[in-house]
């Protein structure tokens, strides 16, 4: 049998395919969504880009908090009885085609005036009439054609940030500027051998003051609007009695604005407005190409992206009802369905839970919780429908108490000294010293040169190449890591990177997959027989262990159960031609053990007789084994798991000899850790991937977040790598530290080109065109450095 | 007056019409969303032969 591809998603179409309008189904919710679009003339989605549509979830009842006033008050950007306004964040947008369909709503529900994708954020913005549908029909439409929203807990707290584009406009005021000062200033470029004290030309004699004024009024607002940011952060560095590059940055745009402002008053000269502007564009220019952002990602997400807006309480009368989060008080009772999310720390009254805590504790295996145990927030329930009773309110739950450590209110970029900045210090020392120096020489041997030569310095080391060298350099860097799916918070987090000798990781999910993928089988030999009734009655199950198990299991036929019984919580059961078949927990199928258990086991009895278990086995991600093997050789490496030891003895076959591992670390013992690393001053790259992480991520140096899907949350971090480029890890590092290797080498580029201009400056020869040839000169040739050298570098790169 | 000053008059209105031109469209968001109108652009052309395609069955 030839393998058909899904229309919709393209996903392979195993035995029940769907044939429908001569085109093959995956899935039953592929083909709705399909018959949506046909229906509604949207068939065109198909043309744009094959197979972009994924397979609709089932949504039943998850959405019914989107009725309660509050809540659509607090979502929504307008709100009105004839228009409301809601941004929603979609992971799936991913295409073209997703852009249209998505901006071609109405077509399927008219009472959706207008929708528009932002694609790089990931945001659709519907403008609809709330009188004909409702947010909750909306949501209800999007999800059932794929796009499902992610609605969090962020959303409810936070309103739409004011988008700050004051580094546009000042970029806009310099460019306009910097080309109108040059195109004034041509007529001194040309005219240089004569001035007005030698005769010189009529032309310009007759015209020089009304140029040099209007230069003068250009530059106000590049020296008082666009350079501003460079005085205030001189200003405060100063105050805080450290050197950074932008100090002598803004000496240089203060004494060539004073001097220029001074030679057109008093006639001696045209002044330099023309480097004045164009060193302010250009620098401004690095700024900006620095400021790549992947705003479709977060870096700075707490638990609030993670849980939900509203859960269902239950009255005291019985009735359900549904709540907003922070309304829960201690004492309520809530009902937490299958797949739901538990919000507060409570303790179970009805109802066997499977909590998978996984993400908040790095535990991999789901725990069975009964009646009167205490559970806590953070956990998805996996079994079915509990009830559970309230202990404590959403911000002091066990989980949430993590995020009122210090470490998340503090910034970690105000703790890091950049090389630029620990060079601009020294740089700035020099250059003050040179320029004393040679004002006393010239004191000395001709007064009336002195200030000039004072300013001249000044103005000709101005650091422009310097404060570019490391903005283009990793800036580019970053978007070459963007493009092999690492994603870096910002440039400074490469500059970091190349620094790291220490390497945590941690284990769950990290250095594992999410995927179990190995099923090891131990006991008694299944029969022919034995094994088809088994396959059959995992396939009528939807429990996620029975599905894995069904998947690795190899082909029977498909024949129908004589009885199917599903016990939740325990496992389930099948009957065939009076074969009976028993498949679950080890209690469930008649195994009394006493054994404490480590490792997920599915275990099997056939005919009351217990025949043996499948042992689930943590699958560790490709590659894992070379790169903790080349780390070892130049960094430190350690494990640090939540989870419990049973892989102890894997994993040292796994990793290197002598790595140290650590088990049953609680967050608040990783965070410990790295601080205890970092007071022995190491650099710290932590690697994780959940809640459980988010203290160690957040202190250590460079945090990173391992992701099997990038849109999905993952918690604050400096960097996001997608799992499947787990094995490059070590090479980025190695790549970052070359990026900062490029950076040194054009700082030493643009002293040479200091060399030279402290040569005119030293001895009085500046002269307006010679700087407003060397200030470009120098600062595009360590644009084409760093370009052309970071792009051999991503070469590299796989 | 020399015609020079109608000259740097006029280079110097037309800069500023266009670097308002270049404020305006910057606060109303154009800059903010830099790829998007870029796909959007070509659905346009395609909708309206796919419509008119359809008039002519």
């Amino acid at each position: 049998m030839n393998v058909k591809k899904c229309y919709h998603c393209g996903e392979d179409c195993k035995t029940e395919s769907i044939h429908f309008d001569a085109k093959f189904f995956c899935c039953h919710g592929c083909k709705t969504v399909y018959d949506i679009f046909s229906s509604h003339n949207l068939s065109y989605y198909y043309d744009l880009a094959s197979s972009a549509g994924t397979t609709p979830k089932a949504i039943e009842g998850k959405y019914d908090f989107l009725d309660s006033n509050p809540i659509i008050e607090r979502l929504t950007e307008f709100n009105d009885t004839h228009l409301q306004i809601v941004n929603l964040y979609i992971p799936h947008i991913h295409c073209s085609s997703c852009i249209w369909v998505l901006e071609n709503l109405n077509k399927i529900n008219n009472a959706i005036r207008n929708s528009e994708v932002d694609f790089p954020k990931k945001m659709l913005r519907i403008a609809y009439s709330p009188s004909k549908t409702s947010l909750k029909e909306i949501v209800s439409l999007l999800a059932h054609i794929g796009y499902e929203p992610y609605i969090s807990l962020n959303d409810f707290e936070h309103k739409e940030k004011p988008i700050n584009r004051s580094l546009i406009y000042k970029l806009g005021v310099a460019g306009f500027a910097f080309g109108n000062v040059m195109f004034l200033s041509f007529p001194e470029y040309f005219d240089l051998s004569t001035s007005k004290t030698n005769g010189g030309e009529f032309w310009l004699n007759q015209y020089q003051d009304i140029f040099r004024w209007l230069m003068f009024f250009f530059s106000l607002p590049v020296v008082f609007y666009a350079g501003s940011d460079y005085f205030i952060s001189a200003y405060k560095s100063l105050r805080s009695k450290i050197l950074n590059i932008d100090v002598p940055i803004a000496l240089g745009i203060t004494v060539l604005f004073i001097r220029s402002t001074l030679e057109i008053i008093f006639d001696w000269s045209s002044g330099f407005f023309d480097s004045l502007t164009g060193l302010v564009f250009f620098l401004l220019l690095g700024k900006f190409f620095q400021q790549k952002t992947y705003s479709f990602l977060s870096f700075e997400r707490d638990y609030k992206s993670y849980f939900p807006i509203a859960v269902t309480r239950i009255q005291s009368n019985g009735k359900e009802e549904t709540t907003q989060i922070y309304e829960i008080d201690k004492g309520d009772k809530l009902l937490i369905r299958n797949e739901e999310l538990i919000p507060v720390d409570g303790i179970i009254i009805n109802g066997n839970a499977k909590i998978d805590y996984s993400f908040v504790t790095g535990e991999s295996e789901a725990v069975y919780k009964t009646s009167g145990d205490k559970i806590f927030a953070g956990g998805k329930q996996l079994n079915g429908a509990i009830e559970m009773k309230v202990l404590k309110s959403v911000s002091q739950s066990y989980l949430t108490q993590l995020w009122s450590n210090a470490v998340f209110q503090n910034d970690k970029s105000t703790r890091f000294q950049t090389l630029t900045d620990s060079i601009g210090k020294r740089f700035t020392y020099i250059i003050l010293t040179i320029a004393f120096l040679a004002s006393i020489f010239w004191l000395l041997f001709d007064s009336s040169k002195a200030m000039n030569v004072f300013t001249a310095v000044l103005i000709i080391a101005c650091p422009c190449a310097i404060a570019l060298a490391a903005p283009f350099t990793l800036g580019n860097m970053l978007r070459i890591f963007g493009r092999k799916k690492f994603y870096l918070k910002d440039t400074q987090t490469i500059e970091q990177l190349a620094q790291i000798d220490t390497a945590i990781f941690d284990k769950t999910g990290t250095i594992t997959t999410a995927k179990r993928g190995v099923a090891v089988y131990e006991g008694l030999q299944l029969t022919e027989q034995e094994e088809s009734l088994l396959k059959n009655t995992l396939r009528a199950s939807n429990h996620p262990l029975s599905r894995s198990l069904y998947d690795l299991l190899s082909e029977h036929h498909i024949v129908t159960l004589d009885e199917y019984e599903e016990h939740i919580g325990k496992g389930i059961e099948g009957v065939l031609n009076k074969r009976h078949i028993k498949i679950g927990s080890a209690n469930f199928v008649g195994k009394n053990t006493q054994e404490k258990i480590e490792n997920t086991a599915v275990h099997i009895s056939s005919n009351e007789a217990y025949k043996g278990c499948f042992v689930f086995k943590n699958n560790y991600r490709e590659g894992v084994a070379e790169v903790f093997k080349e780390m070892s050789n130049t960094l430190q490496v350690a494990i640090l798991s939540g989870d419990n030891e049973g892989e102890k003895n894997k994993l040292e076959d796994l990793l290197p000899k002598h790595t140290p591992l650590f088990f049953n670390q609680k967050p608040q013992d990783k965070l410990a850790f790295i601080i205890s690393l970092q007071d022995q001053g190491k650099k710290v790259l932590m690697v994780g991937d959940g809640l459980n992480d988010a203290g160690a991520l957040s202190q250590s140096n460079v945090g990173i977040a391992i992701s099997e899907n990038i849109n999905i949350f993952s918690p604050a971090c400096d960097g996001i790598l997608d799992a499947t480029k787990f094995q490059q890890l070590f090479v980025y590092i190695k790549t970052s530290k070359k990026a900062v290797k490029i950076i040194k080498w054009s700082f030493v580029l643009s002293l040479l080109y200091n060399i030279i201009g402290l040569f005119f400056a030293v001895t009085g020869q500046l002269k307006p065109v010679i700087a407003a040839i060397l200030m470009p000169l120098s600062s595009i040739s360590i644009v084409l450095f760093t370009t052309i050298a970071t792009n051999l570098l991503g070469k590299k790169l796989k | 007056m020399s015609v020079i000053y109608v000259l740097l008059a006029i280079s110097i209105s037309v800069a500023i019409l266009f670097f308002i031109a270049f404020i305006i469209s910057v606060r109303s968001g154009q800059y903010d969303d830099s790829y998007t109108p870029s796909v959007r652009m070509l659905f346009e052309d395609e909708l309206v032969k796919k419509t008119s395609e359809k008039n002519q069955n």
